[in-house]
């Protein structure tokens, strides 16, 4: 096939087509159909409104998807083998891996038969092990409009014979999908009962496909920004789906992926915004203070209008794990205690920092003892604030859900356990508990046209609204270049998401990946020496108008990048450091250089 | 077989390489992963690595949405297992320092290391070449590491055909420098002088091919699990020549009969200098002639059960130029090592210590590498690796052999003292955690299931009797299981085909008893036939061969003897 047979294509588009294909086989190019097939049912048509569009379900409606899981490619080739048929048939077919098939489609889908091997005993296939844990989870979603098939494979000298095809087939029955023929089991001798089988699956989806009644209109799927039931003071209770930690377990590092639940609740965020998250403090915590006190948390206090045991007040409405000026300064007061007094004084301001930074609350009631009743208390402590973290997903993407990246800030601090609030409460939540949170919109870090370049900066849990970022714009398919600059101690064990990363770059959704891993080597390297050592092709890109992001630790990391950029600036601007000072301020003005940094 | 549609995947691989360059150096170069490209996956083995993954590991880092624990292991070429204190102490130093440190001695007689990181691959590889150690053809389509009865030098004979290895090894070495290239920074020569491999070819072998030279009366390198068996000849303390043998290979498939380990074949003699070009002409007819569509049926045992023994010998010879004599008389007493000091007939000692499954870490109570670090660096002589995973420390003037004895019973290395029969003949692969192909558990396995099968052999007073035990974690049989008198070869987690009645030398193949059972049908098994043993043995009858001769065993789907054809 030539470009020029592509007709309806803009002509700039055909030879990248033409590139595209070349060499391809038909696996890829018929995965490639559907996968077209798809974007083209996920985009809306401008200038006509949502309820008139067809739904982005329509062409799944007419298609066969082949979905196979296969260790040693046995299901594979049989998976293959059904999709040339269909194909030969003249059936709108495609064939995926389970590992690249987006689990979200599933709704969408009208015939789906499913090869599967079992290794062993009852182990999935690698590839799908995701796939048989998110059908079996309390997410899979209700498939009433599906037809399907599960054929197999496995070897019956095994107890659980062909265990997983089983019960793929059951959960999907069990999902309210209806079985269209019963689960082939095929043995080591596969052939035997996988031709018959695939004759069969073939001649079936002939007929659903023919037959299928054209779909009913489906009404808007996004409603408008309106203002939303849920906000800061009155929070969504977010039921926790996911709590996985992304960081290796050589990992000094003890990073979370949280992923929430916001069905029912209207919220809708763009990528760059931030989700607010209330806090409680831990119970062994607050017990701790109430104890140092000798108060009896079963107290009711009154502060204002509120009224709240003390137990309530100091784990949901007062930190406890940051001190503050006043309330050292009352503390002080309280105890006489002249070497805290002249921390306070104003020669004392270093010392001072370095307390805030290290201690906490129960820290100064245990070195600096006093008296408080449980009014002064509530009273002089701050009250507790919402936490803020960058949204690591794209709705477009993920639909219903949010996702977060979140550091466990947990430590101990003179033989003691220290922690973050916030981390703490959400590294500990159990999957299934509610968590309050909130849309904090983040307008000024988010993506700019689709047909702009971005370079994405960021060090730790700064990478997580740069997933929201790539997520985005593969869903939009913006013609915009993506450059991400991540930097982490460890590669082997501190990559975030680099899984998806590589998936991203497979797809051509990142353009370009620099990774700075400050402690795999002798001398450490962060992001902003990468940044130094691609200054050319970075101030093109910045020239040619691209996007430029910056997130995470703002003392440090945030302040190096930013040097770095004036250097590059200069050095190829051919600007004196003043004038490279200004172009980057102009930037900032211009909302070209963004940063969400904390 | 010229269909180049119809070829493998790893022929087209092999042909578009460049003589095994492929993209190796800018997949070692992307810093996105710790893995090689799929391609360069197989071309690597032709270096001597095997790209791997902690398998203990990938489900939680797949979770945690990070790759596999990719890490590469790297296998040494050592002629012979002959190795210097000096190249110990590197291979000491690389354990330590880029690997799991552990060094691990392989049933091929050479050294393994394992857990090597993709950044510290070519400076791991290069420090094993600054002691003259290189890791070429340790795997891959070519003749590997060529291995010799590592039974302590006896006479100038033995020393002989020792010899014999290191040459046959040199001479069947690929010749592209490719590996100097990538590994050691080798300059392209100006104007890049077309490269060929003479022998090879641009496509190598259709698959691996193995060679070993055993000098009766000992089998320690299982010579007929060998591609290519060399049998010495010795009369007189003179090295006449070897009987040779073709065709052997362990690899099989679960549940596919058209796979199958199989015996060399002896198809005749050869004096000395004829060896090198008939071991060349074996090769050629192995090049031109093996399936290069079917990679399961590539070795050179299936082209020679394709062709015929005797029409493979008369294409041998054609390509030779010269007949091969008939076959000498030989006889092996045993496949195994024999513990404890011998003396040479120089006058010098060799000490062979058991090492469990050729695992050299430094366990509590068991600081058995740094042991054998403390005595490389005092030995005067050298050090010899087993194909039964042991270690020989050889060449040690009578002087020392006190000194070296306090070292040994330091470090704990001594428990060749106290062995049980069994445990003196066990042999196991590595398996899990790291190797690709493992289906069920092997070396960390054994030390679970030796206790059990002693303490059954115990009950029927079997416990010094001497018997040859092979662990596989899956059918392709680095450990040559097929050739235990009682061999476990895993199909799943806790499952393994129990299969028994080998000889005790290493000349016939044992039969499956039992499939994919667990350990308690596997205890249960062995028990009962302990039993008969210990009652209805005849004088100095083993194991295996009781077992046949009582009609125990299942009849055989495939010949199971070593078979002479001339």
């Amino acid at each position: 096939m030539t470009a020029a047979t592509l007709s309806p294509l803009p002509e700039d588009k055909q030879p990248l087509v033409a590139r595209l294909i070349d060499g391809l086989e038909a696996p890829a190019l018929l995965w490639l159909s559907g996968y077209l097939a798809g974007v083209a049912g996920q985009r809306q048509l401008p200038g006509k409104s949502a309820a008139a569009e067809p739904s982005p379900a329509n062409d799944t409606q007419a298609r066969l998807t082949v979905l196979y899981g296969s260790q040693t490619g046995n299901a594979k080739r049989l998976a293959e083998d059904l999709g040339r048929r269909a194909s030969a048939a003249g059936l709108a077919v495609r064939v995926v891996r389970a590992d690249a098939y987006a689990t979200r489609e599933l709704k969408q889908e009208r015939l789906l038969y499913v090869v599967v091997s079992t290794q062993g005993d009852a182990e999935p296939p690698d590839d799908s092990r995701a796939l048989v844990e998110f059908l079996a989870s309390a997410r899979a979603p209700k498939l009433e409009a599906l037809r399907y098939a599960v054929l197999g494979l496995g070897d019956s000298s095994y107890p659980n014979f062909c265990a997983i095809g089983r019960q793929l087939d059951e959960r999907l029955a069990a999902l309210g999908a209806q079985r269209l023929l019963p689960a082939g089991e095929a043995d080591v001798d596969l052939e035997t009962v996988a031709q018959p089988w695939l004759d069969h699956a073939l001649q079936q989806a002939r007929e659903q496909l023919k037959t299928s009644a054209p779909l009913a209109k489906v009404t808007t799927l996004r409603t408008a920004r309106s203002t939303p039931a849920w906000h800061r003071e009155q929070p969504f209770q977010a039921p926790l789906l996911l709590n996985q930690r992304v960081t290796g377990r050589d990992s000094d590092r003890d990073v979370r992926h949280l992923e929430l639940s916001l069905e029912g609740s209207g919220l809708r965020y763009a990528p760059g915004d931030a989700l607010g998250v209330w806090p409680t403090q831990s119970p062994a915590l607050v017990d701790a203070v109430l104890a140092s006190l000798r108060l009896d948390g079963d107290n009711l206090v009154r502060v204002g209008d509120e009224e709240h045991t003390l137990r309530t007040w100091l784990a949901e409405h007062r930190e406890l794990t940051q001190l503050t000026r006043p309330f050292v300064a009352a503390h002080a007061e309280r105890s006489g205690d002249t070497q805290l007094r002249e921390l306070l004084l104003p020669t004392s301001r270093d010392a001072l920092a370095a307390l805030f930074s290290q201690w906490q609350v129960l820290d100064l009631l245990h070195r600096h003892p006093a008296e408080w009743t449980a009014e002064t208390l509530v009273a002089a402590l701050r009250p507790l604030a919402p936490r803020l973290y960058s949204i690591a997903s794209a709705q477009s993407v993920v639909g219903d859900e949010v996702h977060l990246t979140v550091s466990h800030v947990d430590y101990a601090f003179d033989g003691q356990a220290r922690w973050g609030a916030a981390s703490r409460y959400l590294a500990q939540r159990a999957e299934g508990e509610n968590v309050p949170v909130f849309i904090e919109a983040n307008e000024r870090f988010h993506l700019p046209a689709d047909d702009r370049d971005i370079i994405m900066i960021g060090a730790g849990t700064g990478v997580a609204p740069y997933r929201a970022f790539v997520q985005e714009r593969a869903e939009r398919g913006a013609a915009g270049r993506n450059w991400l600059v991540f930097g982490n101690p460890h590669f082997y064990s501190d990559f975030l998401y680099q899984v998806e990363w590589q998936q991203a770059l497979k797809r051509g959704q990142l353009h370009r990946l620099d990774l700075a891993f400050s402690r795999d080597q002798a001398e450490k390297r962060y992001v902003q020496h990468r940044l130094l050592e691609q200054g050319r092709r970075l101030y093109e890109w910045l020239e040619n108008g691209a996007h430029l992001y910056v997130c995470g630790d703002a003392n440090r990391m945030a302040k190096d990048v930013h040097k770095a950029l004036a250097a590059i600036v200069a050095e190829h601007g051919a600007r004196s450091s003043e004038d490279a000072e200004a172009w980057l301020s102009q930037l900032i003005q211009q909302g070209r250089y963004a940063r969400d940094v904390y | 077989m010229t269909d180049a549609a119809a070829l493998s995947e790893l022929e087209r691989i092999k042909a578009n390489s460049r003589f095994l360059r492929g993209t190796l150096v800018e997949s070692l170069a992307d810093p996105v992963t710790g893995a090689i490209s799929e391609d360069d996956n197989k071309l690597l083995k032709f270096h001597g690595s095997y790209q791997q993954d902690d398998r203990d590991l990938r489900e939680e880092r797949r979770k945690q949405k990070l790759e596999p624990a990719y890490q590469f292991m790297v296998r040494a070429r050592l002629a012979g297992g002959v190795l210097s204190p000096a190249q110990w102490l590197s291979f000491d130093h690389i354990a330590r320092t880029w690997a799991n440190h552990t060094l691990r001695i392989t049933t091929r007689q050479t050294f393994q290391l394992h857990g090597i990181l993709k950044r510290d691959l070519k400076r791991s590889i290069a420090a094993m070449n600054n002691v003259l150690v290189s890791t070429v053809a340790a795997c891959g389509d070519v003749n590997r590491n060529v291995v010799a009865s590592a039974n302590p030098v006896a006479s100038p004979a033995h020393r002989l055909a020792y010899r014999w290895a290191e040459r046959l090894s040199d001479h069947l070495k690929p010749k592209t420098r490719a590996y100097h290239e990538i590994w050691l920074d080798e300059q392209l020569v100006a104007g890049g002088e077309e490269e060929s491999e003479p022998l090879y070819g641009p496509t190598y072998l259709p698959r691996k091919f193995k060679i070993g030279i055993a000098v009766p009366p000992t089998n320690d390198v299982d010579v007929f699990a060998q591609d290519l068996g060399l049998i010495a000849i010795i009369e007189h303390g003179e090295l006449l020549g070897f009987n040779v043998a073709v065709g052997g290979g362990m690899g099989a498939s679960h549940g596919d009969a058209s796979t199958y380990p199989r015996l060399a074949s002896v198809i005749g003699f050869v004096e000395p200098e004829q060896l090198l070009r008939t071991a060349e002409g074996v090769i050629e007819v192995q090049r031109d002639h093996g399936d290069r569509q079917e990679r399961k049926h590539a070795r050179l045992k299936y082209t020679i059960d394709r062709m015929g023994v005797a029409a493979f010998k008369a294409e041998l010879e054609r390509r030779i130029g010269f007949a091969l004599q008939p076959s000498r008389a030989y006889r092996f007493e045993h496949n195994g090592d024999r513990y404890g000091w011998t003396e040479g007939d120089d006058g010098r000692w060799h000490l062979t210590l058991q090492i469990e499954s050729g695992r050299l870490a430094d366990l509590p109570g068991q600081p058995h590498l740094s042991g054998l670090r403390a005595i490389a660096e005092e030995h005067q002589g050298d050090f010899r690796l087993t194909c039964n995973q042991n270690l020989i420390i050889a060449n040690v003037p009578a002087s020392q052999r006190i000194r070296i004895n306090a070292l040994v019973a330091e470090y704990k290395l001594d428990g060749y003292r106290r062995l049980s029969g069994i445990r003196q003949h066990a042999v196991a692969c590595v398996a899990l955690p790291t190797c690709g192909l493992a289906m069920a558990e092997s070396e960390r396995y054994l030390p679970q299931l030796l206790p059990k099968l002693e303490a059954s052999l115990e009950r029927h007073g079997l416990l010094d009797e001497p018997i040859v035990l092979r662990l596989s974690g899956c059918p392709n049989g680095c450990s040559r299981p097929y050739l235990g008198e009682i061999a476990l070869v895993g199909r799943a987690i806790g499952r393994y085909d129990l299969r028994v009645g080998a000889d005790f030398a290493g000349q016939r193949l044992n039969r499956v008893l039992r499939e994919n059972i667990d350990e308690s049908e596997i205890l249960a098994e062995l028990d009962a036939l302990f039993a008969r043993y210990a009652a209805e043995r005849r004088e100095q009858e083993r194991f295996g061969d009781f077992l046949v001769r009582s009609g125990l065993l299942p009849t055989a789907r495939h010949p199971i003897d070593a078979e002479v054809f001339a």
